[in-house]
């Protein structure tokens, strides 16, 4: 439908030709204001979609700017045009090749946000193909695209889990949270698809982006209740059923058997190590400035925390108080429903929640909800005081909120029933009805408790009958009354007086309270009302409510005795004054708590679409070795990084600089010395400076660590044992094997720890152009002979090395197959370049580049030392970078040249990649192959074409500013591509 | 997640619509209409409204709603955040986040949106990437609009212009931030002029009864950060009493691991404005009131009338002036007018909105301001049986009132010396005297 716009009928249809001509014409200028004005016109709600031809034609347009708007209007639009919007299609399906991960991503973004059900096959391969895209930019832009498309085809679901499974398997942040997010949104029943990534999931959350955290965060949520064990179900039996029994002697016997059995079953409750590793991992989480993050963790920790844990929510949850009204409100709703589970929690708090003047009403009416579920026996003058002071605000909505809550702490605390009822008689000549009327309502509430004390009260109430207009509050009096006319024989049947005067005007609740009254007075009292009762039963017959009608004929028949009335009549009296129990007042938050807390469900105390049950802890817990993630890899893989040494001061910042918000664990290094531990000095001689990234950590890590691992070790040997037994059945095809993890006297759980934090410290710096992928290379450091049994084997893992840009890292591989522990294992005497010279030649190292030879040093176990020396390729002594193709020329004017003809061959690309960790470069030539990076010490630039000509020959140019670099890549590509 | 977006301003007009999966028929927004006619304010209309189909999820922010429609669960307060992001990269955007300025930039406040969500899940959401894909509007562009009569009816010649100055909205490079993991800084900051400048402003949150007696009362503060400093810098910063934090929240840049460890606070900063963090000031330490006031505020059974006398004086000022000294009282819904005379300020009262603002300026350790004179009630009206309450606004320079003080900057990471400043500021949060 067309809204009429601003201007004249004239005036809309100059502007729509003059758009036309704007969009049709070859100047970019005009292009780009006439999406600016349609752009305009679609944020206003105004329909444009006539223009759709138009735009449409300049989705391949030059200008970003226009291209970008011309996207806007294609997303909005295309549903309604789908014919047309066919025709942009292969614009993004050329953008999904482009060499550029942004262009790719983008194409991705808007190809998949078109909801056309035709194009499902081509958005399905697309994603595909993004998320096994090198750039984890496009990979995240790929789990985004998952739930657009399964919105759009439910059909679709297997083929898109089998993506979602991929992308779980991802190791980088960016991805985690957009992943997740897919999860929950596509598949969130198919919990088994964590099991692989928890560890990773809970390792990397930290420094995932805040929003992914907050949906990641709701998922573990879910998947800790599936897979893991009440840690508060022990101390529950512990607490009250133990003490009951063993105090109770009596039964004897039959006792003391069953007490047995509470034993047995009762055995010590060990919380698993990936249950504490959430809680760990997540705890920081709190101080974040996002509220919906440290909501996520509150609700983490009080669904899953051991009771002793949860409190250190409470103060994250105070602080955001001071938010956002809007993050108040829903905050509140949580700590109430907390309050009553954990009381204790927010006790120390209490003045946090104090009500001001100013707070909107809704937040008063929380915060007095939080502050009755506080209330207990030694705060509750402090609250009543607090009350007095609302009840004296401006605003009556909350007046009437306080008095219901002052009702609230009467009920709950006997103590000080007296009193808050003295109060609120008080409130009964309040000048403002409303006031009154909610004073009268909540006394009837406590009335009922023990109405025989106060027949004064009901007295004084009847007399507000003539005064009080508000109907609830007028029921609530006749109800008392009637309720209690044995009370106040004299004034009940004068106060049925004056209703039945007044009946044709009540409200119905007031007439069906005075029906009742009237019912309840015949019973008791019937020689005075009788009369009455038969006006009122008269009135109510013709009444126009035909509740009230129902209700006379109902009552009538009960108690007026004729001839026909049935066998009922005789209990009229049991059936209208039954003892009534008194009401309860309850909390309206009691029982939310089924509810995962922080939820849309839980805010509005029903099932919103979509919504996850939180499970209930499961009764034993599931195997927890589906979490295990190395059973591929039974070997402790290790980082080892070898660099220019530089003074610690610097590095301690560097290491800091991508550590940052990092788990309180270091990244394993290959210093781990285990069971036997070293005198500090010891140690100290077996560093160099070449290992300055285990110098700085080593103070503050290495204590902790060892000691750690030398007092599990004595513990868990048994568990490791068959642990290890386990890898090497699955993960090596000779059973006979057993494979020892090194460090081998770690945990499981800790060697969990190491492998999850070497992903985690090695995740490729996206600064630089990804590392290119592809099988590394491995190299041999110590054969199995050799080394008795002991394999080690490194490869350069193409990752940046987090600690500093400045250093190439190396991962070493080390696998025992000999049926003894090697213990100890760790680096004596480095040597740099020729030996101890370290410390006259700082730079010595790779720094230089000019060397193959990097460092040389020995490798000991408890028994035997062996000499390796480790000899990077001058490939991998660089990083990829990533240039457009005119960057590539202009850079590559500016650099030396060395050029060799070589043979080409089809693998041409992999070959280079594989020989020096280089990216590719775009290019429009199809018989030119660039690539570029940059030496990862000193940063020079290293471009390297190949150009393929006749007769598979090819020419390969490297530009280098190295001259020996250059010289010995192009030996080293050259070598690659003729093999 | 968020499936629509609207911004419908206070008088009910929606002027901005953005959806990010199929269309949602404004007409959804009548639910938050209704909601917005029970309340008596619009800070009263609730935050998450449920309708048939949808929940209306909207914060109320510089006479705004910004209303998200979602279909699923969410966790609300995720949504809440948000739509606060995206109010604060306007406010950041256009120096304001108001119905004017977001019209007059419709253009870009689209180009953002898109930006910032994708399929309803954020996207970018840091200042500091968007501003890389999305320049914000320059002073030129802003001139040649509003010489032109905006951009409805912009003439070819102003957008020739504005094009020749390089006008584009979208910047030419596609952003790296987004793929660095420091994703809240952009890469290639250049300054001439390096400086780094911190406020650490506090706040002093507490409730006085009549009598003057401190029910409630706590301090809380954030430290501001405007860092405009070139390359890539490591900073530390220090305190000297660091044990004073109780409760911390930081922004995403701190090394939350060094904190704990040392208590320092060590960052790559983002470019420009951004608060560092924001904390809590241990509760066990006293916390100093730096004014009294003594008021008596009273209404008469006859005559329709009351007197008001409010008197105020500096009490621990740690050696400092109190300036920006305000009073606003709300007023019962009775009074007619006030009759008032002060020795020092101005007074003035409000009959429709029923606001007393005094507003008194410099507190001076000689004369007290007083202020003091009759109310006139609406006749035959009852007497008023509550009592207003006072809300005061100050201001002291030059001083944190928990006694918090910077001990260094460090930087690491860049050759230049930059230029460091601190700067100290309390202010009454909500400071409010019962009476």
């Amino acid at each position: 439908t067309k809204t009429p716009r601003p201007w004249s009928i004239f005036g809309y249809f100059e502007l729509d030709i003059e758009l036309h001509e704007m969009l049709d014409s070859n100047k970019d200028s005009l292009k780009l204001e006439a999406m600016k004005r349609i752009v305009a016109m679609i944020a206003r709600g105004k329909n444009a979609s006539d223009l759709f031809p138009a735009v449409v034609k300049n989705v391949a347009c030059k200008n970003i700017e226009v291209k970008k708007l011309v996207y806007v209007y294609l997303v909005r639009y295309a549903e309604e045009q789908q014919d047309l919007a066919l025709l942009s299609i292969s614009t993004f399906q050329r953008g999904l090749k482009d060499p550029n991960q942004l262009i790719r991503a983008s194409a991705l973004r808007v190809l998949s946000s078109i909801r056309v059900t035709i194009i499902v096959p081509i958005m399905m391969l697309a994603i595909k193909e993004a998320a096994s895209d090198m750039s984890p930019y496009v990979r995240k832009t790929a789990a985004h695209a998952i739930p657009k498309l399964y919105s759009l085809d439910p059909d679709q679901k297997d083929q898109l889990i089998e993506v979602i499974e991929k992308l779980l398997a991802d190791k980088t942040t960016l991805v985690a949270g957009s992943v997740v997010m897919a999860f929950e949104e596509v598949c969130p029943e198919r919990i088994d698809l964590i099991h692989k990534n928890y560890r990773k999931l809970c390792n990397l959350l930290i420094d995932v982006e805040e929003w992914g955290q907050v949906v990641i965060i709701n998922m573990l949520t879910r998947y800790a209740r599936t897979q893991f064990l009440n840690p508060n179900e022990s101390l529950l039996e512990e607490g009250g059923e133990k003490t009951f029994y063993g105090s109770d002697e009596e039964e004897g016997k039959e006792d003391k058997v069953e007490a047995a059995a509470l034993v047995v079953k009762r055995k010590p409750y060990v919380m698993d190590p990936d249950h504490r590793l959430l809680l760990r991992n997540t705890k920081p989480l709190l101080q974040s400035r996002n509220a919906a993050v440290v909501m996520a963790v509150a609700q983490l920790y009080f669904h899953l925390a051991p009771k002793a844990e949860v409190g250190v929510i409470a103060k994250a949850l105070v602080r955001l108080m001071r938010s956002h009204s809007e993050v108040q409100y829903v905050v509140l709703q949580n700590v109430a429903t907390m309050t009553i589970k954990r009381r204790g929690m927010f006790e120390p708090y209490l003045k946090s929640f104090y009500i001001r003047s100013t707070d909107p009403t809704q937040i008063k009416v929380l915060k007095l909800e939080v502050l009755t579920n506080l209330a207990n026996e030694t705060n509750i003058s402090t609250i009543l005081r607090e009350f007095q002071t609302y009840i004296k605000s401006m605003d009556k909505d909350f007046v009437a909120a306080t008095i219901q809550a002052i009702g609230r702490c009467a009920t709950n605390i006997g103590e000080v029933r007296d009193t808050c009822l003295n109060g609120l008689v008080q409130l009964l000549s309040n000048r403002d009805e409303l006031v009154v009327a909610e004073s009268v309502v909540v006394i009837k509430k406590l009335l009922q408790m023990q109405p025989e004390k106060h027949s004064d009260i009901i007295k004084h109430m009847a007399k507000l009958t003539d005064n009080i207009q508000v109907p609830m509050a007028r029921a609530s009096i006749l109800w008392l009354i009637g309720e209690y006319c044995e009370h106040v024989p004299k004034i009940a049947p004068d106060v049925l007086r004056k209703m039945a005067k007044s009946f044709t005007n009540e409200e119905d609740i007031v007439k069906l309270q005075i029906l009742n009254l009237a019912a309840k007075l015949y019973l008791t009292n019937s020689k005075q009302t009788k009369l009455l009762t038969q006006y009122v039963l008269n009135l109510a017959k013709y009444d126009q409510n035909y509740d009230i009608r129902d209700r006379a004929r109902f009552i009538r028949q009960l108690i007026v005795p004729t001839d026909k009335s049935g066998a009922l009549s005789k209990y009229a009296k049991k059936l209208f004054l039954a003892l009534k129990p008194a009401p309860v007042l309850e909390s309206p938050f009691k029982d939310r708590d089924h509810f995962q807390l922080g939820s849309l469900s839980h805010l509005l105390n029903a099932k919103a679409g979509g919504y996850q049950e939180l499970p209930d802890w499961p009764e034993s817990a599931p195997d927890p070795s589906v979490r295990n993630v190395e059973v591929k890899y039974p070997t402790c893989s290790m980082n080892m990084q070898a660099g220019r040494s530089r003074d610690l001061k610097d590095c301690i910042v560097s290491t800091a600089a991508r550590n940052f918000w990092m788990n309180p664990k270091p990244p394993p290094n290959y210093l781990l010395s285990s069971t036997k531990s070293k005198e500090p000095k010891d140690r100290s001689d077996s560093e160099s400076e070449d290992e300055e990234e285990s110098s700085t950590e080593s103070s503050e890590s290495e204590s902790e660590e060892e000691s750690e691992s030398d007092t599990d070790a004595k513990k868990k040997k048994k568990v490791l044992l068959s642990i290890s037994i386990n890898h090497t059945l699955q993960g090596n095809t000779s059973p006979l094997g057993r494979l020892w993890t090194e460090p081998p006297v770690l945990c499981p759980s800790m060697k969990a720890f190491c492998v999850a934090l070497l992903l985690k410290c090695s995740f490729p710096s996206p600064q630089a152009a990804s590392p290119t992928c592809g099988p590394l290379k491995t190299y041999e450091l110590l054969h199995r002979i050799t080394g008795e049994g002991l394999a080690v084997t490194y490869c350069f893992s193409r990752r940046p090395f987090t600690g500093d840009p400045h250093m190439v890292s190396v991962q070493i591989q080390f696998t025992n197959n000999t049926e003894v522990e090697a213990r100890s294992l760790r680096v004596l005497e480095p040597k740099l370049q020729s030996g101890m010279r370290i410390a006259e030649f700082p730079e010595i190292g790779q720094s230089s580049g000019r060397t193959g030879c990097l460092s040389l040093f020995s490798l000991n176990t408890h028994t035997k030392k062996f000499f390796v020396t480790i000899q990077p390729p001058v490939g991998e002594l660089m990083m990829p970078i990533f240039m457009t193709e005119n960057e590539f020329k202009k850079e590559q004017g500016e650099l030396g040249t060395r050029q060799a003809p070589v043979f080409m061959d089809h693998v041409i690309i992999q070959r280079v990649i594989s020989t020096a960790n280089l990216s590719r470069v775009p290019c429009g030539s199809a018989m030119e192959c660039r690539f570029a990076g940059k030496t990862v010490t000193s940063g020079s630039l290293v471009l390297v074409t190949v150009v393929t000509k006749e007769e598979r020959a090819a020419q390969v140019t490297v530009n280098c500013e190295k001259m020996l670099i250059g010289t010995m890549l192009v030996k080293d590509i050259l070598q690659a591509l003729s093999q | 997640m968020i499936h629509s977006l609207f911004l419908v301003s206070t008088a009910g007009h929606i002027f901005l619509e953005k959806h990010w999966k199929s269309v949602i028929s404004r007409s959804v927004c009548d639910y938050l209409f209704e909601a917005q006619g029970k309340a008596s304010a619009p800070e009263n209309v609730p935050p998450v409204i449920a309708t048939p189909h949808h929940y209306l999820i909207s914060v109320y922010r510089d006479r705004i709603f910004f209303v998200a429609v979602i279909q699923t669960e969410v966790p609300p307060l995720f949504v809440i955040e948000f739509l606060h992001r995206v109010a604060e990269t306007f406010q950041d955007y256009f120096g304001e986040c108001s119905e004017a300025s977001i019209k007059d930039n419709v253009v870009i406040v689209y180009e953002l949106l898109e930006e910032m969500l994708d399929n309803g899940f954020p996207l970018a959401t840091e200042a500091n990437i968007l501003k890389e894909m999305i320049k914000p509007p320059t002073i030129l562009r802003s001139v040649v609009n509003t010489i032109t009569g905006g951009r409805e009816l912009r003439s070819v010649f102003a957008w020739s212009v504005a094009q020749g100055s390089g006008s584009s909205n979208v910047g030419g490079t596609l952003p790296t931030g987004q793929l660095s993991n420091i994703p809240w800084r952009r890469t290639g900051v250049k300054y001439t002029n390096n400086e780094a400048y911190f406020d650490v402003v506090e706040e002093i949150d507490a409730i006085l009864d009549k009598s003057g007696t401190v029910v409630f009362a706590e301090i809380q503060g954030v430290i501001d950060a405007c860092v405009k400093l070139s390359g890539m810098p490591d900073l530390t910063l220090s305190f000297v009493n660091p044990r004073l934090l109780d409760d911390v929240s930081f922004h995403p840049c701190v090394r939350f691991k060094r904190w704990e460890a040392e208590r320092v606070l060590s960052f790559i900063p983002p470019d420009g404005n951004f608060r560092l963090m924001s904390y809590h000031v241990n509760a066990q330490n006293l916390v100093a009131i730096p004014v009294y006031v003594k008021q008596n505020v009273s209404f008469f059974e006859t005559g329709s009338s009351g007197r008001l006398d409010i008197t105020v004086g500096p009490k621990q000022t740690m050696g400092k002036t109190i300036e920006d000294v305000v009073i606003t009282v709300h007023m019962p819904k009775v009074v007619l007018n006030a009759n008032l005379t002060t020795n020092q300020g101005t007074s003035t009262y409000d009959p429709v909105t029923k606001v007393l603002v005094w507003d008194i300026g410099k507190l001076n350790q000689q004369k007290v301001p007083n202020l003091k004179g009759s109310l006139s009630l609406q006749s035959g009206a009852p007497r008023p049986d509550e009592n207003p309450t006072l809300n005061i606004d100050l201001r002291i320079q030059q001083l944190a009132i928990s006694g918090l003080k910077v001990n260094r900057l460090n930087m690491f990471g860049e050759k230049y010396k930059p230029f460091k400043g601190v700067k100290y500021v309390t202010k009454a949060g909500k400071f409010q005297v019962r009476t």
